[in-house]
């Protein structure tokens, strides 16, 4: 781990659950290959050392929900040579953004007794709303397959293999009946970017987005098809708005169901 | 001999999440410490209200990617007690089996990979790796365990998708779990492993006069139901956690203090589920508990790792004893949660024992089924007053002890509690107070 020339590594986290820089840990098979392809030199939550920056890659987990992490945003930027985001927080402002909708005021109020002494901003934003980011990786959690095929990739120094389809073809690909057409249940699939594996259709339940958008979606289909279905209004603004609401394609689903 | 010295960790690690510790001596006494959570709070109750219960059990995984099951647990039983929903006996034993994957991947992740180091004297587990190599893979390997029987039941390990309100979306079939008993085999041979390196550390002589606080069940080391108990007389059902718990604001933290009502902070998690619960062990584990240098009433928190390396191996008795014993209701696997339960309106609570604790859970429902109002109350947060107290007599106890030598105790004295930072920090409070 100490040894010259290996590209050194750096986990950031904002506000976010912690699950996503939990998947590098959970590579359970992988994690001592590639503590000995880099250098490991900031990941507060597996290790007590930190050396500083600059970094060759960095990882960034968490939205942008504070002044402090507004400011720090842009340090850990000029620190790391290739930034890459992961996860819903980081790619879309996560399940927090749903404060984006509402009186943050009032929120802060709701949860904490003395709301003065709360620090946040009325937005959770995504990391690219603040810097320029050089790769995203999707998910809420990313799939930690993922995070390796990036990894290798940066250290090939090649782009990563990161589908932009859709759930659709995870769910053709392991023979999962489409549980819309067989079942009549509301799935996000056909808008949703594939990555999970299609692990909730497999299930029998339905696709409820937590990969963000695919590539060029088609919203509008899918929120006609939802209310074809029985779909209530609100159900409808519900399943856009969740675990990637302010991503920019989910975003404006839900704004046009609302006031469609 | 007045003279003022400050230890500070501005940063925590190895641990979940953001925080500080901030301890002042006025000579050698302790004058003030604060734990301070600055994790930026991401108001989860809130944006809660309005949402469908079948959203509930997946939104509030993401409190925590560390133990997103125990939030899944808290709110399915929470919300059927509203629903008036009790599963059949399989879904009842799939959700055991599903939190003894969590405990398992969650005391594998912290014995090995962030509490571990501390004792042995290694900045982390990879550098710890290069001389007790056969050691942190063990401890990967049992990681691993944990986290394919959560993927069995939820298909994946962090926020997984399988439980819903009322059961499983789709009940695996028996050949899909006897998959497991291989590697359960070979994790129950690890577990005895992992309870043989911890009792060989050395341990801080430091012993506090905690009230213990866990779930007790009638025959079962308590996971997913039972009565909320102490170690000085509480005796209830979750519903009435709130006549008994009080939480704070405090200035310097994003996360919510809590106390008992006319006492003051009591501890959660492991040491207080194994003083508490302890004639729930099978016979051998007692013995083996003892052996191993802790028997109830255990009052050192540094000895917690022993009793987290004890509860693996009982996670992973149980999970084998589960899956041996499981079969598969008759019906549609993808039906037997049977159609979503009818909205009905009320307020449900409901405690299970997060690896870290009691994580308590209370919903209001309106006739649609939205959510009117939630209260999260998550085991971090409950711990945080007595983690202050613990470091208060600890730093005092060690107070010729170099600055280093020092900061590295009170550091490891947090990573007792396994804090989950991220947790703590996203719980709020029912009762809305504006001054």
């Amino acid at each position: 781990m100490k040894s010259k020339g290996k590209p050194k590594v750096a986990v950031f986290k904002l506000a976010s659950c912690d699950g996503c820089q939990l998947s590098l840990l959970d590579a359970e098979d992988e994690l001592l290959a590639v503590a000995g392809a880099v250098e490991i030199a900031y990941f507060p939550e597996a290790t007590s050392t930190m050396l500083r920056g600059p970094y060759d890659i960095g990882l960034v987990e968490g939205s942008v929900t504070t002044h402090h992490d507004a400011e720090r945003i842009h340090q850990i930027r000029r620190q790391c040579h290739t930034l890459i985001t992961i996860g819903a927080c980081a790619t879309s402002g996560g399940i927090q953004a749903l404060r984006n909708w509402a009186d943050s005021g009032e929120m802060v109020a709701h949860v904490y007794a003395s709301p003065g002494h709360i620090s946040t901003l009325k937005m959770s934003t995504p990391v690219a709303e603040h810097v320029p980011v050089d790769f995203e990786l999707r998910g809420c959690p990313i799939n930690k397959e993922q995070l390796l095929e990036c990894i290798s990739a940066l250290l090939a120094g090649r782009k990563p293999n990161i589908p932009t389809y859709s759930v659709c073809l995870e769910c053709k690909r392991r023979d999962t009946v489409c549980v819309m057409v067989a079942r009549g249940v509301p799935c996000l699939g056909p808008v949703t970017c594939a990555g999970c594996g299609g692990i909730c259709p497999a299930m029998g339940r339905g696709c409820y987005g937590c990969f963000g958008p695919m590539e060029t979606p088609n919203t509008a289909a899918l929120a006609a098809q939802y209310k074809a279905m029985g779909q209530s209004r609100e159900e409808i603004i519900h399943a856009f708005r969740s675990y990637n609401a302010w991503s920019w394609q989910f975003r404006k689903a839900g704004e046009e169901a609302e006031h469609g | 001999m007045n003279k003022v010295r400050t230890i500070k960790v501005d940063m925590l690690t190895r641990v979940e999440g953001e925080g500080s510790v901030y301890v002042r001596f006025r000579g050698d006494k302790v004058a003030e410490v604060k734990l301070k959570i600055f994790e930026p709070p991401r108001l989860f109750e809130a944006f809660l209200r309005g949402r469908h219960f079948r959203e509930v059990p997946d939104i509030v995984a993401r409190i925590c990617g560390i133990c997103p099951v125990a939030y899944q647990m808290s709110a399915v039983h929470a919300l059927e007690s509203i629903l008036g929903v009790h599963p059949p006996p399989a879904v009842r034993a799939l959700r055991r089996l599903l939190y003894c994957g969590e405990w398992i991947e969650s005391h594998a992740l912290h014995v090995y990979l962030l509490h571990a180091p501390d004792f042995l004297g290694y900045p982390d587990a990879l550098t710890m790796a290069h001389h007790h190599g056969p050691a942190v893979k063990a401890g990967l390997a049992l990681k691993k365990t944990g986290n394919q029987l959560v993927i069995a039941l939820g298909g994946r390990e962090i926020h997984p998708v399988g439980a819903r309100v009322g059961g499983f979306y789709r009940m695996p079939a028996s050949n899909e779990l006897a998959q497991l008993l291989p590697a359960l085999r070979e994790a129950r041979e690890l577990a005895l492993g992992m309870v043989e390196l911890v009792r060989t550390l050395e341990f801080p002589a430091f012993e506090r006069d905690y009230e213990f606080v866990a779930l007790r069940h009638p025959a079962e080391y308590a996971m997913n139901e039972g009565r909320v108990v102490s170690s000085q007389g509480i005796d209830v059902a979750p519903e009435l956690y709130g006549e008994h718990f009080f939480e704070k604001h405090i200035g310097y933290s994003n996360a919510l203090h809590s106390g008992i009502k006319g006492r003051g902070s009591y501890l959660v998690g492991p040491l207080a589920r194994f003083n508490l619960n302890f004639d729930r062990l099978p016979a051998y584990v007692q013995q083996l508990a003892r052996e191993s240098g802790v028997e109830p009433p255990c009052r050192n928190p540094f000895k917690s790792i022993i009793v987290r390396a004890i509860e693996t191996l009982v996670a992973v008795e149980e999970a084998t004893r589960i899956i041996e014993e499981y079969e598969p209701p008759p019906e549609d696997p993808m039906r037997l949660g049977g159609q979503e339960p009818a909205p009905r309106a009320g307020v449900g609570h409901a405690c299970t024992e997060a690896p870290r604790g009691i994580l308590y859970h209370r919903y209001e429902l309106d006739a649609h089924g939205l959510v009117v109002s939630a209260r999260i109350v998550p085991p971090t947060a409950q711990n945080q007053k007595g983690i202050e107290e613990d470091l208060w007599g600890v730093a005092e106890q060690s107070a010729n002890l170099n600055e280093e030598r020092l900061r590295l105790l009170c550091e490891q004295s947090i990573r007792n509690y396994d804090p989950c930072i991220s947790c703590a920090t996203h719980f709020l409070r029912l009762d809305v107070r504006r001054s």
